[in-house]
């Protein structure tokens, strides 16, 4: 099953790739198991991000993608294995504090606060945020890329339509001001045009130095954007390598980009 | 029923709507936010109730007495959410259900321990007890005072929830639990401000509801609860101002039953009551006021 493993990935002082990276991550996830009570959704799943990086994680229905990026906002806790942030362990802290460290997500399905406004919705997403007075030069910054969330402020959020949900998801997860941000599918179900958009998001806040790990189904797509990614199949992660390296790999090829 | 018979029947029916729908906010509060039916809620009603009762016996003006009232039962009810239900969250809905009635029967035994099963002479102001006649009515100041505090605090709450971010908070965390965590919300804040809340109102509807009856006693919480319990399912569980529509809609039917109804019969009140929860959950599981949205996993 872990046969396919990339050698590069084991544990050891190799883990972080050869010459030209000492840094270490600015996210490790190493060896986690999560469980649903007796069913294991994630079977010792390890992934590294670095500063700056655009990670894709990609896999098929089920694979464990969701329950890995909940594991890492700390909804669900390993039964084991370790999470560490920027050289801290995250594994035992409460879901707000991983917020306040400066890991935010924009989960699968949107979830947006569909009795709330715009605005509100927005304005939780900064709930961490100390400076409150930079809050509406953070607004400014989430209209410049999603024009659209601007004219709906005082609209109900449940009322937008499916692209505009996303985007509300995404820029609320922004006004916590992350230095990691996680995004669950966040092109699922939209229109082409819409996809393209959000896309073009993606690229834009990497080349803002945001980091962020990426699940997706639309492999293709992600694996254009991602610097690198990793694949995973029941809860492990079967291969791993740059986005040219993966896109040009005959395997996910055939699985994933439907050649 | 004589016109000035309806007249006084109907502030009777918003007295009673207005305690029923105090209680049942605290009820509503905490079901959204933690998913628990908190039975005990009643028995932190009855411990406010008490709590008046020996302040005013210290010889403390009332307003003291209720303010003092207040924040005792707030500690209660942070204790109860500390000791009782913080070790057993997102546990099963029937494991949260059975510690709740444990918490309420323990209350209820300890206050009979405490407090003797004797009721007890409510000391309500003098003030308060009086009857006015407007216009041929016959109407209790207990009454109006009752309505108006009701209202004073429902209009705070609603202030505070939709102005203050903890208000705001709250009601994301009652839409989406999971959600709000990742919006960085304190899960355990939003849960002790509900509790906090909830006690507050729970224990001026304890003596509000001492002021109507004249009297109190440990097992006083059950009954107000209980029509709590059924404004909120009348309302669709977990909304409060469906909580509250419900609350009323209870006190009117619960007066009018009772006036409309022979003598003879007026002591099975409760009994239409429940009869009519049965009938509603039977026809409109979610509620009277309640969207049909499945349940929360
Ligand atoms: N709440 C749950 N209870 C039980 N099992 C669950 C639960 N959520 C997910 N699972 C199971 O855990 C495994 C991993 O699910 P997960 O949602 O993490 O996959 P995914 O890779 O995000 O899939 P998708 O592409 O469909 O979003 C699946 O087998 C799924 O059925
Ligand atoms: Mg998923």
């Amino acid at each position: 099953m872990n046969g396919r493993k990339d050698a590069g990935q084991t544990q050891g002082p190799l883990r972080d790739g050869g010459p030209g990276s000492p840094a270490p991550p600015l996210l490790a996830v190493e060896e986690i198991r999560v469980y649903y009570g007796a069913i294991q959704a994630v079977r010792g799943v390890s992934l590294d991000v670095r500063e700056r990086e655009l990670v894709a994680l990609l896999g098929s229905n089920g694979a464990g993608k969701t329950t890995t990026l909940r594991t890492i906002s700390g909804l669900f806790r390993p039964r084991s294995g370790k999470i560490t942030y920027d050289g801290a362990d995250l594994t035992k802290l409460a879901p707000h504090r991983i917020v306040a460290a400066g890991i935010s997500q924009s989960p699968e399905g949107r979830q947006i606060f569909g009795s709330l406004t715009v605005r509100e919705n927005l304005l939780l997403g900064a709930t961490p945020r100390k400076d409150r007075k930079g809050l509406g030069g953070d607004l400014e910054r989430v209209f410049d890329l999603f024009p659209v969330l601007k004219e709906r402020l005082a609209q109900a959020g449940g009322t937008l339509s499916g692209g505009e949900q996303q985007m509300l998801a995404m820029g609320r997860a922004l006004m916590a001001r992350p230095r990691l941000l996680l995004l669950d599918e966040p092109s699922l179900g939209l229109a082409p045009l819409m996809v393209r958009r959000i896309f073009e998001v993606v690229s834009r806040l990497k080349a803002e130095g945001v980091t962020i790990l990426l699940v997706e189904q639309n492999a293709r797509k992600a694996l254009e954007v991602a610097d690198r990614a990793y694949v995973l199949e029941t809860g492990t992660v079967v291969l791993s390598g740059t986005g040219l390296e993966l896109a040009a790999n005959p395997e996910v090829e055939r699985a994933y980009l439907g050649a | 029923m004589s016109a000035s018979e309806f007249g006084q029947q109907f502030v009777n029916a918003l007295g009673l709507g207005s305690i029923y729908a105090l209680v049942a906010i605290g009820l509503a509060m905490v079901f959204g936010i933690l998913r628990l039916i908190n039975f005990a809620h009643g028995e932190v009603l009855m411990l406010g109730a008490f709590a008046a009762y020996y302040f005013a016996a210290a010889g403390l003006p009332f307003l003291v007495v209720v303010l003092l009232a207040v924040l005792t039962t707030v500690a209660i009810g942070l204790l109860m959410e500390r000791v009782a239900y913080r070790g057993i969250r997102g546990a099963p809905d029937v494991a949260l259900l059975l510690t709740s009635l444990a918490v309420s029967i323990a209350l209820q035994n300890g206050a009979l321990l405490a407090f003797d099963a004797q009721p007890k002479p409510f000391p309500t102001p003098a003030a308060i007890q009086e009857q006015l006649t407007v216009g041929g009515i016959q109407i209790s100041v207990t009454n109006l005072v009752t309505v108006g505090v009701a209202l004073l605090l429902m209009a705070l709450l609603t202030l505070f929830v939709t102005r203050t971010r903890l208000g705001t908070a709250m009601r994301a965390t009652a839409e989406n639990a999971m959600a709000a965590q990742l919006m960085g919300i304190n899960l355990s804040t939003v849960i002790v401000a509900a509790f906090a809340i909830g006690s507050a109102l729970a224990a001026v509807a304890g003596i509000l509801w001492g002021a109507r009856v004249g009297r109190i006693e440990p097992l006083m919480g059950f009954i107000p609860v209980l029509k709590a319990f059924v404004a909120t399912v009348i309302g669709g569980f977990g909304s409060i101002p469906g909580a509250v529509v419900g609350a009323y809609l209870l006190g009117f039917g619960e007066i009018y039953l009772v006036a409309l109804l022979p003598g003879e019969l007026s002591g099975y009140r409760d009994a239409f009551v429940f009869a009519a929860l049965i009938v509603i959950l039977l026809f409109r599981p979610q509620g009277i006021l309640g969207s049909s949205e499945p349940e929360k996993i």
